[in-house]
């Protein structure tokens, strides 16, 4: 079994009521609005990145790496806890194959959909209701690969 | 004020809080930013089908179905109150090249006449809409993660499978896009 990489390490020790969960769906909020607002929940926005002839994508990805990396070196730098006093802990990215296959084959779901999995989610939200079909197709993509993934290279 | 915000928002903005969710989730509770692995918990909850790759406590990792239902709430405020009343603006190259290759609609943020209720009635609608997915969830998965999980929270971390992750996440959309979509919006 390949677990790691994929695995959930996420779970944070604390045990929470399930309204602590609220900020998470508050910054889900705040996030989907800016989807919305800089158009990176759109179709024509994902094609001009593809075909090299807008800054746009390139310019929000990059802004967003930038900034993450300089926050995670300075909570790195710093030990910092979070809010609920654990330790922040990332775990390391392990490679395997299935970086390769698997990246290259979203790659190409990406540019035909517009969309990664979090802007399928906005674009529902903003009214592109078809979008719920890609979305449970999407499902269905990753429980297929649950189902074979012992049978794929990682 | 209001002005400013109906606008489409440049960049720069969008890429700073993108970027902050990074530091956000960490602090708010030691979690680390990647919104695909939300299609595997809902798996997880819907249809584990005695899968061990779905058979987890997936209501651990609740807080990133709140997270993505969220975004959903958020797509539809913004574009509830805070939508911009022009068209919008697309690179004249790319509308160029749409329009030589069958796309009519750009009006929206998405052509209507690719997806849409209408258009999933068509062989070109349902590819781009059930094909499409089908890659995006599945590819995902098998990568460990998307633009969220690889090209934002592990580039920032400096992760080089992620690096790898990314070239190939582009590598992949480049090909389809100068090579298939083309063929694809012919159908």
């Amino acid at each position: 079994m390949v677990e790691s990489g994929t695995a959930c390490v996420n779970e944070s020790a604390v045990v929470k009521p399930w309204y602590s969960n609220l900020k998470y769906l508050a910054l889900g909020v705040i996030f989907g609005i800016v989807f919305v607002k800089a158009e990176i929940i759109s179709w024509f926005r994902i094609q001009e990145m593809f075909r090299f002839e807008s800054f746009h994508m390139y310019g929000v990805i990059g802004t967003a790496v930038v900034v993450g990396m300089i926050s995670v070196q300075i909570i790195k730098a710093r030990k910092a806890k979070s809010f609920e006093g654990e330790p922040v802990v990332i775990h390391d990215k392990e490679f395997n194959k299935g970086q390769i296959y698997g990246g290259l084959i979203f790659g190409l779901g990406w540019a035909i959909t517009g969309a990664c999995p979090g802007p399928l989610f906005v674009q529902i939200g903003a009214g592109f209701t078809v979008v719920i079909v890609t979305f449970l197709s999407a499902i269905f993509g990753t429980w297929v690969y649950g189902k074979y993934r012992d049978h794929l290279p990682h | 004020m209001m002005e400013l915000i109906s606008q489409p928002w440049p960049w720069y903005v969008a890429g700073i809080f993108i970027g902050l969710t990074v530091p956000a989730l960490l602090l708010m509770g030691n979690k680390t930013f990647g919104i695909s692995s939300s299609l595997r918990h809902i798996c997880a909850a819907c249809i584990p089908a005695k899968i061990p790759f779905f058979n987890y406590d997936w209501k651990k990792e609740s807080w990133n179905l709140y997270f993505v239902v969220g975004t959903l709430l958020g797509g539809f405020l913004a574009s509830q109150f805070l939508s911009n009343p022009e068209d919008m603006v697309i690179a004249d190259a790319t509308k160029a090249h749409l329009q030589k290759h069958g796309v009519i609609d750009f009006s929206g943020m998405m052509p209507s006449d690719v997806f849409s209720w209408e258009a999933l009635l068509s062989v070109r609608g349902l590819v781009f809409t059930v094909l499409g997915g089908f890659l995006v969830g599945f590819g995902t998965r098998w990568a460990g993660g998307c633009t969220s999980g690889h090209a934002i929270m592990g580039l920032s971390n400096l992760q080089w499978p992620s690096l790898v992750a990314t070239c190939c996440f582009m590598v992949g959309g480049i090909l389809m896009t100068w090579f298939g979509i083309p063929f694809l919006l012919s159908l």
